[in-house]
C-alpha cells in the first residue's frame, strides 16, 4: 500500500481492506495466493500479509471450506474477509452460503450475527476462457439474509462511494453476510471524481435508511431532460457512461444512469423515480439476462409503475459458454455498441 | 447422589424425552420430522460431561440427546418441536437446528464441520481457552467439505474434538455400501490423533472423552474420538429397513441404559425412572400448554 490516494478501483479496494483491517483487530483475511509478494491473482491482497500476518491467512484450495471456517469464526466474535479468486469459483461455495451462513441468524431466531464479506472477481474480457469469466451473483441475488453489493469506480467526498469505503463498510458494520462482486476489468479504472476533467454530474442516493449502500445518478452536465433510464452495476456502469456520452453526441438521445452499488435486497425506489419521467427502461449485465438483474428490475419496475413503464429491455451476455477466443468472446458480452443501439431503437 | 446416578438419570431423561417424542409425533402435535438419539445416549452424556463452562458444541440432525446432556432445558426443546414462539429458537429451527448459550446444530450433512473448525479457531485467536466439540456420524464421511475441514483444522491447529458417531448407518444405507476403508485412519491422515472405542457403556466412554478433551484444550490442536455405537431406534419417524433379529440383538447388547442401570440397585432405578418420566412429562405439558404453535 502506498499512501498515496488511490487511483484506480484495485487501489481502493486494497486501500479498504488495509483500513479495515488496521482499524478492527476482528478482521481476518481468508484466501487462496494471499501471500505477498504475490498478493492475490489480482493483487487486491497486496501487502496485507506482510502488515498483518497473524491475521492473513493463505488457505488450501477449499473454497467451501475457508467460507465455512469463516462462518464459524463470525459466530465466534471475528469479522473475516474471504477471498475467492475467481467469481466462477463461488459454485463450490453455495451450500456454505445458502444453507449455513445465510440461514444462522433466522433459524436461530436472530440470537446470532454473521459478519462476513465474501469477495470475488467475475466477469470475462480477460480470455479466461468458459471457467473463468462467468458473472455469476444471479444466482445469489434474492437469498434470503444476504446482502450481494457491487463497488461504483467513484473517487471524492461521497460517503460510501469509493469501493474501497464500500468495502471498508461492509467488513467493519456488516452483521450479516455480503458477497462483494468486483469485476476483473474494473480493477483497472481510474476512479472518476463527477465534473473533475469528465462532463458527468452524479448525486448519491440512499434508498431506505442512510446504512444502505448507495445508488448513483449520472447524467451529463447541463443536460435537458432524460427520455430513457439506464441501469447497470459494476463495470457495465462504465460501458453505459461511455454509452450515455454517445447517445448525447451522435444522437442527441439524453439518457439518465442509474447505479445501484447494493443489488440485493433490491431496494429501487431510484428507478421508479426515473423511469417515471422517462417511461423507458434498459439495464445492462454481463451476465446473461434470463432469471437475471435485469428481469427482476424490470419485473420490479413494471409491478410499481404499471402503465407508467411504456418500453423495457435487458442487455447482457448471450446465453452461452463464454468462449475464450477474443472475437467470439467479445460477440457474446454486452458492450457499449449494443447499449447505443437498443436505446435507439427504443427512444426513436 | 453419587456420580453413576447422576449419569443414569441424565440417560434416562434423553430416552424418556425421545420415547414420549415418538409416541406422541402420531398426535399431530409436533410437525416435520425428527432424529432420536435412542442408543446413543452415553455418547452424549459422557462426552459432554467433559466440558467446561465456555466450550462450544456443534451437533447436527440427531441433536436432541446432545442438547439435553448440554444441559438444555426440555421444555423449550419440547416447544421448539411443536412450532412454539417459547421453543429453543422460537420454532423457526425445529428438531435439527438449535441453538442456545454455546450448542448449535444444523441438519446439513457435513457443513458445519468447518463452521465448528471456524469457531474453534475464533476461540483460539482470542485466547478464551475454550474449545469445540464437533459430533458427526458415519454416513456423513462421505461428504468432501469433511475433509476440506480436517486439513484446516490441523494445518492450523484448531482446538477441536471430532466425536465421530459410528451407528454403522445412515438412514438406511449400512456403513459397508458407503464407506471405504478405515474411520480412524481418515483422522490420522491429516495428523489428527484419533482414538477408537467400541462401547456403549457411558463409563467408558466418559473418561476416553475427558482425556481427549483435557489433550484438546493443552495442546490446543484437533483430536479425534470414533466411537462404535448403535442406533437402536429408526432414523427418523419410523423408517427402518434393519431386521427386528437384528434389531433385538443390538438392544440386547448396546442398550446404554440398561448397561449403565445394571450398576444400580432396582430400587434407586425405579425411582430415577419415575422421577425423570415426572420432569419429562411436565415439561411435554408445559410446552403444550405454552402460546402459539401448531398444537
Ligand atoms: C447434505 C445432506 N445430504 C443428505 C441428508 C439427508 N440425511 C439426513 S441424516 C442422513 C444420514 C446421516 O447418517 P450419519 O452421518 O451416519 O448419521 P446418523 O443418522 O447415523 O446419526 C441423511 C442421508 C442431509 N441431511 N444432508
Ligand atoms: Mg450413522
Amino acid at each position: 500500500m502506498t499512501d498515496k490516494a488511490p487511483t484506480t478501483v484495485l487501489d481502493s479496494l486494497n486501500l479498504g481492506l488495509h483500513t479495515a483491517m488496521q482499524e478492527d483487530s476482528r478482521v481476518y483475511l481468508l484466501g487462496e495466493d494471499l501471500l505477498d509478494p504475490y498478493g492475490g491473482s489480482f493483487k487486491v491482497t497486496r501487502g496485507l500479509s506482510s502488515r498483518f500476518p497473524d491475521r492473513v491467512w493463505t488457505t488450501p484450495i477449499s473454497e467451501a471450506g475457508i467460507v465455512g471456517v469463516a462462518g464459524g469464526m463470525a459466530l465466534r466474535g471475528l469479522r473475516p474477509v474471504v477471498e475467492i479468486m475467481f467469481g466462477d469459483f463461488t459454485t463450490l461455495i453455495a451450500d456454505q452460503l445458502i444453507n449455513h451462513l445465510t440461514k444462522f441468524n433466522a433459524m436461530y431466531a436472530g440470537q446470532v450475527g454473521v459478519p462476513v464479506v465474501i469477495r470475488t472477481p467475475m466477469g470475462g474480457r480477460r480470455g479466461y476462457g468458459p471457467t473463468h469469466s462467468q458473472t455469476l451473483e444471479k444466482l445469489y441475488l434474492g437469498v434470503p439474509g444476504l446482502t450481494v453489493l457491487a463497488p461504483f469506480h467513484l473517487r471524492g467526498e461521497m460517503p460510501l462511494g469509493t469501493p474501497g469505503t464500500l468495502l471498508h463498510q461492509a467488513i467493519t458494520t456488516t452483521d450479516a453476510p455480503v458477497f462483494f462482486v468486483e469485476n476483473k476489468l474494473q480493477y483497472l479504472l481510474p476512479l472518476i471524481q463527477p465534473g473533475e476533467g469528465n462532463e458527468f454530474e452524479m448525486i448519491e442516493i440512499h434508498p431506505g435508511d442512510e446504512t444502505r449502500a448507495p445508488f448513483y445518478r449520472v447524467r451529463l452536465q447541463s443536460a435537458p431532460p432524460p427520455r430513457i433510464t439506464l441501469a447497470a452495476y459494476g463495470y457495465m456502469a462504465h460501458l453505459a457512461m461511455d454509452a450515455l456520452k454517445q447517445l448525447a453526441y451522435q444522437d442527441e438521445i439524453f439518457a439518465e444512469l442509474l447505479v445501484p452499488t447494493q443489488l440485493a435486497p433490491f431496494e429501487l425506489d431510484p428507478i421508479y423515480d426515473s423511469v417515471q419521467s422517462t417511461h423507458r427502461l434498459l439495464t445492462v449485465e454481463e451476465g446473461s439476462p434470463a432469471l437475471g438483474w435485469g428481469a427482476e428490475v424490470l419485473a420490479r419496475t413494471a409491478e410499481t409503475l404499471g402503465a407508467g413503464l411504456h418500453q423495457a429491455a435487458r442487455i447482457g451476455a448471450q446465453g452461452v459458454v463464454v468462449p475464450a477466443s477474443p472475437q467470439q468472446e467479445a460477440a457474446c458480452l454486452p458492450d457499449v455498441s449494443k447499449i447505443i443501439n437498443r436505446a435507439r431503437e427504443m427512444v426513436r | 447422589m453419587d456420580n453413576h446416578t447422576v449419569l443414569y438419570r441424565q440417560m434416562a431423561a434423553i430416552r424418556s424425552f425421545e420415547t414420549l417424542l415418538l409416541d406422541q409425533f402420531s398426535s399431530g402435535i409436533f410437525r416435520g420430522t425428527t432424529h432420536t438419539s435412542l442408543g446413543q445416549e452415553a455418547n452424549a452424556v459422557g462426552v459432554l460431561a467433559n466440558l467446561s463452562e465456555d466450550d462450544i458444541v456443534v451437533s447436527n440432525h440427531r441433536c436432541h440427546g446432545h442438547f439435553l446432556a448440554y444441559g438444555g432445558d426440555p421444555q423449550a426443546l419440547f416447544a421448539e418441536l411443536m412450532g412454539k414462539p417459547s421453543g429453543v429458537c422460537g420454532g423457526v429451527g425445529g428438531s435439527q437446528h438449535l441453538h442456545w448459550r454455546n450448542f448449535y446444530s444444523s441438519g446439513i450433512q457435513g457443513g458445519t464441520v468447518p463452521m465448528a473448525v471456524g469457531m474453534a479457531l475464533a476461540e483460539k485467536q482470542q485466547n478464551s481457552g475454550a474449545i469445540v466439540v464437533n459430533f458427526m456420524g458415519d454416513g456423513t464421511l462421505g461428504e468432501g467439505i469433511v475433509y476440506e475441514s480436517l486439513n484446516m483444522a490441523s494445518l492450523w491447529q484448531a482446538p477441536i474434538l471430532f466425536v465421530l458417531e459410528n451407528n454403522r448407518i445412515a438412514q438406511t444405507t449400512p456403513a459397508h455400501l458407503a464407506i471405504a476403508g478405515s474411520i480412524p485412519q481418515r483422522f490420522e491422515a491429516f495428523n489428527i490423533p484419533a482414538k477408537h472405542l467400541d462401547s456403549s457403556d457411558v463409563l467408558e466412554i466418559l473418561p476416553l472423552a475427558g482425556e481427549l478433551i483435557e489433550k484438546v484444550r493443552t495442546e490446543q490442536s484437533p483430536h479425534a474420538l470414533v466411537i462404535e455405537t448403535a442406533r437402536l431406534g429408526t432414523h427418523s419417524k419410523g423408517d427402518d429397513t434393519r431386521s427386528p433379529e437384528e434389531l433385538a440383538a443390538l438392544w440386547a447388547a448396546r442398550d446404554p441404559i440398561a448397561i449403565h442401570g445394571a450398576r444400580l440397585d432396582e430400587s434407586t432405578r425405579q425411582q430415577i425412572n419415575q422421577q425423570v418420566e415426572q420432569v419429562i412429562h411436565g415439561a411435554f405439558q408445559a410446552a403444550l400448554d405454552s402460546e402459539g404453535g401448531t398444537a
